[in-house]
């Protein structure tokens, strides 16, 4: 049983298209990743699912019902921690959650009740009492999660709720995370950290260029992969044709798949192999040829691996080539209402 | 541990519709009031400038050598309701300031993503603080005032002026909340302030009566909505009440209390047409 399904939803930010057809099914309980670049449309689609943006198209379903048109109660049932942590600086931590607990109609034993477990819980009891505008980025974090938390949400969204944080702001959050994922909660959670999706996720979708171009659960994807992850080198500084000639000779070698080029890293191979003997074989392979083997890498396969299979490039060249294109002043304005 | 419990939400759905908006209103207005406590100078500011004006424009045109004035009144007299009115106009003018600081900082996003009642609450919370800012700041020009020897209106005289105040902060508060939804930064909008705090000032009859001013500017006075709030102040202050009396003598024809009022709710209820489709966008 899916609790939440988008079909074919498209957006564009003027002359950007943000979302492209994307299609998704999280299963109900179930911690879900959605990993992508920024600016692949993780976080336009999770303003969609939480009312706060509308698609110029498509179908959004939350918990059965259909959250465009039934905005108030999709909110209901949903928590949403922004990737921008917006709170009060001049509130105290406590009061900010006090609000946030009113704007969702708690009643006062019951809202006073819960602050305090979530204090307890996200260890903020030392500072939940100052303003907010002293707090580090990994207390406004947490701060956030709680609010997120409040009112027990059958729906928790966390647009990267990670970024740029210290590592024990980082370890409470994923405990509370791998907590709330035995109990029924279902989390949407969109990260660019491979090791956090890989972690955490039950199951994942890799987005790209606005729609999802791999789904599924993170052992299964490296595991259709078919073998161990190799990156090989022929030269320190290949070329194009080079590159193209060695794809050419090591896809006909028993053992070896998945061959694909990365022009971003000095057009270096990438492929997978079925055991290490293929390895072995492998310089034998290229010396016939007048080929040198410069630099060789072995791994297991890794969501990387599983990106640049999908897309033939690592996230992290994704990360910089959509950096360069991203009109941040037209998207904040987009975002603003 | 941190549960989740989805029966919950049928049990706070028990709760009527009115209660959860008096929840949220409640919360969000108190959310201003902490933030005024905290940071109290824009309150004292807006008190501090108005009694400098009062203070130096009384003194400057204390030994006028024409007596350009109506009555026997002083310049004091004259002034003060004038800047009552100014002290009132500049706190609404400024209603939208907290509304556009929570759009760019993204926390309007967090109350937009939360179930509200009725997403007026954003608005009604901020009208409410405006306006009980406004009448706080107005109420201690007058006090001021009268310490200073310009008088004190009768009980009559006293609503009047209440009932005048609320229509103008109703109006400009409107139209600032309004702004602060169409431009596209709190830059944008402070410019706008500026621009239109003391031009609009200088144009109404709180400094000077139309008889002093030159024509083109008489007709600017007689149609600017500060002249209808400050002149049914200014008869508080100096007469019995009556709107029955001609209040201000405009190029186009005389205007009475009731007239002055009635343009003031007039131009409220527009205000409040002409924004309420964008904050139904806005808001949606």
């Amino acid at each position: 049983m899916f609790f939440i399904q988008l079909r074919d939803l498209f957006k564009s930010y003027g002359p950007v298209r943000a979302l492209n057809g994307l299609n998704l099914e999280v299963p109900k309980g179930s911690l879900y990743g959605l990993l992508g670049p920024n600016g692949a449309g993780k976080s336009t689609a999770l303003r969609i699912i939480c009312t706060l943006l509308a698609p110029d198209s498509g179908y959004v379903e939350v918990g059965g019902r259909d959250a465009l048109l039934e905005e108030k109660e999709t909110r209901r049932r949903l928590g949403y921690v922004a990737q921008d942590v917006a709170i009060d600086k001049i509130l105290t931590g406590r009061e900010l959650l006090q609000l946030q607990g009113d704007l969702y109609h708690l009643d006062n034993k019951y809202k006073r009740k819960r602050i305090e477990e979530l204090i307890q819980r996200l260890d903020m009891k030392d500072w939940i009492d100052r303003r907010c505008g002293s707090f580090s980025g990994g207390m406004k974090r947490r701060l956030d999660l709680a609010s997120g938390l409040l009112h027990e949400p059958e729906l928790l969204i966390l647009d990267e709720p990670t970024v740029g944080l210290d590592i024990e702001s980082r370890s409470v959050i994923w405990g509370l995370l791998k907590e709330l994922r035995n109990n029924e909660t279902t989390i949407l959670l969109s990260s660019h950290y491979l090791e956090e999706v890989d972690e955490l996720a039950d199951e994942m979708a890799i987005i790209d260029q606005g729609k999802v171009i791999a789904s599924g659960k993170p052992d299964d994807l490296k595991k259709e992969l078919g073998g161990d992850r190799v990156t090989l080198r022929v030269r320190e500084f290949s070329d194009e044709v080079e590159a193209e000639s060695v794809r050419k000779l090591i896809k006909n070698i028993n053992g070896v798949s998945n061959v694909v080029v990365n022009q971003k890293q000095g057009y270096s191979l990438n492929f997978l192999v079925q055991s290490n003997e293929v390895i072995s074989d492998l310089s034998g392979h290229l010396s016939k040829e007048n080929f040198e083997v410069f630099a060789l890498s072995h791994s297991r396969p890794s969501l990387d691996d599983v990106y640049l299979q999908a897309t033939g490039k690592t996230l992290m060249d994704a990360e910089l080539e959509l950096a360069g294109k991203r009109d941040f002043k037209l998207e904040n304005k987009k975002s603003m209402r | 541990m941190i549960t989740t419990n989805p029966s919950l939400h049928k049990e706070k759905k028990s709760r009527n519709d009115l209660n959860e908006m008096l929840q949220e209103t409640s919360a969000l207005t108190w959310r201003l009031f902490i933030q005024l406590i905290r940071r109290p100078s824009t309150l004292f500011a807006g008190i501090l400038q108005p009694l400098i004006w009062l203070l130096l424009f009384a003194a400057l045109f204390s030994k006028a050598p024409i007596d350009f004035l109506p009555g026997d009144s002083s310049y004091g007299e004259f002034l003060g309701a004038g800047l009552i009115v100014f002290t009132a106009f500049s706190g609404a003018l400024n209603a939208g300031l907290p509304l556009m600081f929570d759009r760019e900082f993204g926390f309007l996003n967090r109350l937009l993503v939360a179930p509200l009642s009725s997403r007026s609450s954003i608005v009604i919370s901020s009208v409410i603080y405006i306006t009980s800012i406004s009448l706080l700041q107005s109420f201690a020009i007058m006090a001021t005032s009268a310490l200073l020897g310009y008088g004190w209106p009768s009980l009559e005289g006293f609503f009047l002026i209440a009932i005048t105040l609320l229509l103008l902060v109703f109006a400009i508060t409107g139209l600032s909340l309004g702004l602060a939804f169409v431009l596209p930064g709190h830059i944008e909008l402070i410019a706008i302030i500026f621009i239109a705090n003391l031009p609009v000032l200088f144009a109404s009859t709180a400094l000077a009566p139309i008889s002093f001013m030159p024509e083109w500017l008489g007709w600017i006075a007689s149609i600017n909505p500060l002249t209808f709030a400050i002149e049914p102040i200014r008869m508080a202050y100096h007469n019995s009440v009556d709107l029955n009396a001609v209040l201000i003598n405009a190029p186009y024809g005389e205007v009475n209390g009731y007239s002055c009022l009635s343009i003031l709710l007039i131009l409220t209820v527009g205000l409040f047409f002409l924004i309420r489709p964008l904050l139904n966008r806005k808001l949606a």
